[in-house]
């Protein structure tokens, strides 16, 4: 009898929790449609000046551009593409826990490397331990487009070549599908893995191979940061439509349960009351 | 007449695809004019309008903001981190990034930003010169 309103309290709240979970759920799916979408419109792009690259990259062996060449290491700089909000599951506690273990790993002391952050709780997450954060990007959109990453990406290619660090890695999660995202990391510069041009069109340069690779480089590694936010911002989206979905499914569950308490008791309740006016008629007999 | 594939290409996706007869673009090097059948040929591309000559004497024009020209025989190819065909160009906004850069030109503040608003203003004039079609 006690816990009767209690319990219709409790199934209330988790019913209106379960819509505010659902609508997030069907928002971000729809977000996920549209994500995908751009990173399907990246792609045309991305062949493209991966195919120029490489035949200039190959027509232009040993060119000494900064970019193409390995330095020793004595710094590293990591770009960690995160998001800006939570109630996406793992999606960032998974890419920071993958980052810091490897930070641990390779490096002894925090002079060692550096952090660009996308992402509020990225930067949050190394602004409070202290470490390095040279450059951060918060509240991109959700559809975000180059002009939104530019700057950070500009920032992160030119320190390199200025030799502020020697090596850079990304980390993001990669989009894999709807249910599975997985945390990557890939190196950015020096630019050593270029595939080799598909096709082998003996091009003329004007004015010369090294005048373009000077634009074309820092624009190949700007590009490719913003394939990788691109793919990072679908597997957000993913991410948290799975994580809605999940608080869903648990909501209807607890509504359930509930639901069966609340009848039992309820029954209990009449039970009684039947009982104590039997017992009060047979008392008068 | 003989024509050639063009495509303008950004990160943000395709924005221009036709077939031309001739390409007169801005290269850092001074200006170039492309016919079909050209000899493969790249070349980095300055901030200016692209000129896309198609049959019957129709042309289109395209603001490009850098980036590159890759020329084929049977296809050419622009590369830009940001290009607009002269149609979908939102003038309202290309003159208010003209006023801000005029306007963080005339503080004159450290080298950087004042290369920055320089280049700004660059793309800002060229989107305006594009839309109103006065090249």
């Amino acid at each position: 009898m006690v816990n009767l309103r209690e319990i219709k309290g409790r199934i209330n709240s988790t019913k209106s929790t379960q819509k505010t979970t659902k609508a997030m759920q069907m928002v971000s799916s729809s977000k996920l449609r549209r994500a995908e979408s751009n990173a399907k419109a990246y792609v045309p792009y991305m062949e493209k000046i991966q195919d120029v690259v490489g035949a200039i990259a190959a027509g232009t062996k040993d060119s000494g551009h900064p970019m193409l060449t390995t330095r020793p290491v004595k710094k590293t700089a990591y770009l960690v593409i995160g998001s800006d909000r939570g109630l996406a599951g793992a999606y960032n506690s998974s890419i920071l826990r993958q980052l810091q273990r490897t930070i641990n790993e390779r490096h002894k002391s925090k002079d060692e490397y550096v952090v660009f952050a996308v992402g509020r709780v990225v930067r949050d997450y190394f602004v409070k331990r202290d470490h390095n954060v040279i450059g951060s990007v918060v509240q991109l959109p959700d559809q975000p487009t180059f002009a939104d990453i530019k700057e950070i990406a500009r920032n992160a290619v030119g320190m390199f070549i200025d030799g502020a660090y020697d090596e850079l890695y990304m980390y993001y999660n990669h989009f894999e599908s709807a249910i599975s995202q997985v945390v990557t990391e890939k190196k950015v510069l020096p630019l050593t893995e270029i595939a080799p041009a598909t096709s082998n069109a003996a091009y003329e340069f004007e004015p010369s191979g090294e005048a373009i690779l000077e634009v074309l480089l820092p624009q190949y590694a700007e590009s490719l940061i913003y394939g990788a936010l691109l793919d990072g911002k679908a597997s957000e989206h993913a991410s948290r439509m799975t994580a809605m979905r999940n608080a869903t499914d648990n909501a209807s569950d607890l509504i359930a349960e509930l639901s069966l308490q609340y009848n039992r008791a309820r029954q209990a309740a009449i039970t009684q009351e039947i009982t104590e006016i039997v017992g009060g008629a047979a008392a008068l007999e | 007449m003989k024509t050639v594939t063009v495509n303008i290409v950004t990160p943000d996706g395709p924005v221009y695809d036709a077939e031309v007869t001739m390409v007169i673009a801005k290269t850092t090097s001074g200006e170039i004019g492309v016919l079909p059948g050209h000899i493969p040929m790249v070349a980095p591309l300055a901030i200016g309008a692209v000129k896309l000559n198609k049959e019957g004497g129709q042309t289109d024009l395209a603001a490009v903001n850098g980036g590159f020209i890759e020329v084929r025989p049977d296809k050419i190819s622009i590369l830009a981190s940001s290009a607009e065909v002269a149609e979908t160009i939102d003038l309202a906004r290309a003159k208010a990034a003209l006023t801000r850069a005029e306007q963080r030109l005339q503080q004159k503040q450290d080298n950087v930003d004042f290369k920055r608003a320089e280049l700004a203003l660059q793309r800002a004039i060229n989107r305006i010169n594009v839309h109103e079609g006065n090249i």
